[in-house]
């Protein structure tokens, strides 16, 4: 284990900053804005999976009482052939105003058609069914292999799939194939004394945040347009709001209020830019809701996806050589995380030959969003299952091949970057020493499995500003939102510089106009990046600060040292002042000091989880039940450790709920019949064992204090390890999520 | 537009008054009629516990209630749980726990664990899982969760 550095305020507690707020129901969460005069907005779904709109008429709609305004795709500006650059690569635009409003085409239920502005949200709601849509009805297609054969319904008739620079010339479903090589993959399977290859389909999941998507807008008389919502990057919301509306980024401001979980599905805008054309269209501001439906409906899950893995060993146990095929369904537009799957597939393992080929391919279910280290569990439940069945083969531990093979820095991963210093070793070793691994394990019908994950972790644009107060706190401004305590582990980071408590820091996150930019909340980045920004900016509080110990001592300032919140002299002078006392004489010394810290870091370093879970099989009922499960991560340095811990049990029980319950579960029509929180059966508390984290530090050298991105990756490992569990209870590989206890009692027989 | 109806009620001991439509729950009369947001929407049909509330002693989804149910009855929200200088036990445990990451479902959270706590002091760890399965959290996984309740359980029956 690498040696711990020590650190005043990282690696402790404290009580987060907004606290209290969260606990006494007083925090602001974007459905909590009320503002005077406000209209309330309702959208119009499509009935249908996929269909052609031959007219809308809202003329029945617009004459009901209380209705102020109705929008359609016909007052979004012409998309036609635009190309928009929103940072995460370019984007059809077409494509982007089109989920937000259907022109010419819906292409899943729930495709957002028309919006009312109204009174009161009751009255939009039965303003909507008054609006007349006609409809040329066209057969669904709904899986991802059928939507790429050669006769399948079309989405798009001008969509070609690009394959690796190449465009082909008839249309298609399949929006891209993309792939990796490394090695020589047939000399590695010649080599291999054992193969193993299976297929493994993954349902359609969703992110499943309590809070529904909101959005309040309101135009001024001079074209500013403010949008109070809930989102994981206000700048993002801003750059795509402009990109829809054709409006300038300069004339919006967007004011994240607190948001209640995102998991990457609050990244993609829906109902902010139609919350933005009620608002010109009626001069009012109009706030719009959506429903539980709605958000199932008409929101991104990530993928369901079909995925096949061939892996290839010598009986020591040696992986000589893998190839995945992975073909992930993107929804109604192009866009699924086939990449990072490829990218994360065999990334705890150094393999010198492999082949990884992707697939990106459009189908009538609503336009997919990032989800938790997006494409990674997909890929990962193949390749751990099949790592799990080389080892059982060869009689190995699990865990042990996991060790001969685990990837390490210098190695190279398939799809080019070569590691830095990563900790999958360092999880695999702390999982095999757990009391959970060598406890007994012995019952019918119970059984044991483990898994490894990967998520590479994401830097991008931060920026931080500190106001420095006289009574020696700091007011520390960012743009990121806060979704799981991160105004503390940012904090935190910017107190360790300057040598006060955590708790002598007020963060606050602001909207577009009052601080610099700053993505997103996601790619376990915040802690990370914004982290990094915040260090940055307290390191600046800290250079002007001795410039100003300088100016009261009257010497050079060389000549000032700062070491635990202390200024001293050190060219003979007996000079001392506390960071606290000299706060309080800024005035005298030159004013205020505001300090700023911007990054755009390189070095996230990548994230690696170790899982094991015994699971008891019921044999009558086929459920499956969570006995005891411990997650191990490389969390770099844990700045918060409690919401590092968090993090990691909220990942793994999502993972556990899309291994065992949860799936979008579709009629022929291609209508979701389980849109709802019941049916749709997130895991409850009852279904539910406690977590044991288990933070492992493996210091990232990319950040300042070692930090690594800590949100995504716990999701990775829990379909495959439950999946191994299960046929270490009853003999039975599973191969399809969820594995639920209808899909038990299948494998079984029973049924 | 339906007219509205005239409702006499108590919410923190208070006697509140307000007008409601005959349609509109008591989880949208908290929020649109009374200002008192903590109460959150996940679902609005009770499946997710966010908009929990105590009616007359009882925990219920305020989505699930009218407001003109509410006429001569008494009802407690997440605002009036703290005294003006200190946090319920049940909150204080949230916070040293750290049982929340995004905060939405909290509210509900603690109104659920009031109501156990009022009926049953000293629950079980199983008590508590069963008791609070109806309320959803995305986040956190639970543990946290659970542990805050055991704690404040502690604290309130010690």
């Amino acid at each position: 284990m690498t040696e711990k550095k020590e650190y005043k305020v990282i690696g402790t507690r404290p009580i987060r900053h907004d606290g209290v707020d969260k606990v006494t129901g007083r925090a602001l969460y974007g459905a909590d804005f009320q503002m005077t005069g406000l209209l309330h907005g309702r959208v119009l779904r499509s009935p249908h999976a996929h269909a052609r709109i031959v007219s809308i008429d809202t003329s029945r709609a617009e004459a009901y009482p209380g209705v102020k305004g109705v929008a359609t795709a016909q007052d979004l500006p012409d998309a036609e052939d635009r190309i928009a650059d929103l940072g995460e690569g370019a984007v059809n635009l077409k494509y982007l105003c089109d989920n937000i409003l259907a022109s010419d085409k819906v292409l899943y239920k729930g495709h957002a058609v028309a919006a009312v502005a109204a009174t009161s949200p009751h009255i939009a709601e039965e303003a909507c069914t008054l609006i007349d849509v006609e409809y040329e009805v066209l057969p669904p297609v709904l899986e991802v292999r059928q939507a790429m054969e050669a006769d399948a319904p079309l989405l798009h008739e001008t969509l070609k799939t690009t394959s690796m620079g190449e465009t082909a010339d008839e249309p298609s479903n399949v929006a891209s194939h993309i792939q990796h090589q490394l090695g020589d993959p047939e000399k590695g399977f010649a080599e291999a004394d054992i193969v193993v290859e299976r297929d493994f389909v993954t349902g359609t999941v969703h992110q499943g945040y309590i809070e529904p998507h909101n959005a309040t807008a309101h135009f001024n008389q001079d074209g500013q347009l403010t949008i109070w919502c809930s989102t994981q990057g206000a700048f993002t919301v801003r750059e795509q709001v402009a990109e829809i509306l054709q409006y300038p980024i300069s004339k919006i401001k967007v004011v994240p209020m607190e948001i209640g979980g995102g998991f990457g599905g609050k990244i993609s805008v829906y109902i902010k830019p139609v919350a933005a054309l009620l608002a010109k269209k009626t001069g009012k501001p109009v706030k719009v809701l959506m429903n539980r439906a709605d958000v199932f409906e008409g929101t991104g899950p990530t993928p369901a996806s079909y995925v096949r893995v061939k892996m290839g060993a010598t009986k020591e146990g040696k992986i000589t050589a893998a190839e995945a095929y992975l073909a992930f369904e993107a929804g109604a537009y192009p866009g699924a995380p086939v990449g990072p799957g490829a990218m994360c597939i065999f990334a705890p393992y150094n393999i010198e030959n492999v082949i990884i080929d992707g697939y990106d391919v459009v189908v009538n279910k609503p336009k997919t969003a990032p989800y938790r280290a997006p494409g990674a569990p997909n890929a990962a439940f193949g390749s751990e299952s099949v790592v799990d069945e080389i080892a059982e083969k060869l009689g190995i531990d699990p865990l042990e091949i996991r060790l001969r093979n685990g990837a390490k820095e210098g190695d190279r991963r398939a799809d080019g970057p070569v590691h830095p210093r990563i900790g999958c070793i360092e999880t695999v070793e702390t999982a095999k020493a757990h009391p959970h691994y060598t406890a007994p394990n012995g019952q019918k019908h119970h059984g044991r499995g483990v898994a490894s994950g990967y998520w590479f972790n994401i830097g991008l644009e931060s920026s931080v500003t500190i106001n420095v107060n006289s009574d020696g706190t700091i007011n520390l401004i960012e743009g990121s939102t806060d979704i799981g305590g991160t105004r503390s582990s940012i904090a935190m980071q910017a107190a360790e510089v300057l040598g006060i408590p955590a708790e002598s820091v007020n963060p606050s996150v602001v909207d577009t106009n009052s601080v610099g930019y700053t993505a997103v909340t996601g790619g376990s980045r915040t802690t990370y990046a914004t982290g990094y920004a915040a260090y940055e900016a307290a390191q600046d509080v800290k250079r002007k600060m001795i410039a100003r110990a300088a100016k009261l001592w009257e010497v050079d300032e060389d000549n000032v040292q700062f070491a635990d919140g202390e200024f001293s002299c050190i060219n003979g002078k007996e000079e001392q002042i506390s960071f606290r006392d000299l706060c309080g004489r800024l005035g005298q010394t030159g004013g205020p000091v505001v300090g700023s810290g911007t990054v755009n870091p390189g070095g996230a370093g990548g994230a690696y989880a170790t899982h094991i879970v015994d699971v008891a099989v019921d044999e009558e009922t086929g459920k499956v039940e969570i006995l005891r499960y411990t997650a191990v991560q490389d969390a770099g340095r844990a700045i918060h450790p409690s919401y590092v811990e968090g993090q990691i049990q909220g990942g793994a029980v999502q993972g556990i709920g899309w291994a065992l319950n949860e799936e979008y579960i579709y009629n022929d029509e291609g209508t979701m019949t389980n849109a709802s929180f019941l049916d749709y059966r997130m895991p409850t508390c009852l279904d539910l064992p406690m977590i044991d984290a288990v933070i492992v530090e493996v210091p990232n050298p990319g950040h300042p204090y070692g930090v690594r991105g800590v949100g995504e990756v716990p999701i990775v490992p829990p379909m495959a390890a439950i999946a191994n569990a299960i046929y270490d209870a009853i003999g039975i590989r599973m191969t399809e999520l969820p594995m639920s206890p209808d899909r038990l009692l299948k494998a079984m027989g029973k049924i | 537009m339906a007219r509205k109806s005239h409702v006499q009620t108590t919410i923190n001991g208070e006697t509140v008054e307000f007008l409601c439509e005959s349609r509109q729950s008591l989880l949208e009369v908290l929020r649109d009629e009374l200002y008192l947001t903590g109460a959150k929407e996940g679902c609005n049909n009770g499946n997710c516990g966010a908009c929990s509330v105590i009616l007359d002693g009882r925990l219920v989804n305020s989505c699930l209630v009218l407001g003109v149910e509410t006429e001569g009855k008494s009802v407690e929200t997440i605002e009036g749980l703290a005294e003006p200088d200190k946090l319920h036990p049940i909150q204080d445990a949230f916070l040293e726990n750290a049982a929340l990451q995004c905060g939405i479902c909290t509210p509900g959270f603690i109104m659920s664990a009031k109501a156990l706590l009022d009926s049953n002091p000293n629950p079980t760890e199983h008590e508590i899982r069963y008791w609070l399965a109806g309320n959803l959290c995305r986040c956190t996984g639970y543990d946290k969760i659970v542990k805050a309740v055991m704690d404040a359980a502690k604290e309130t029956s010690a």
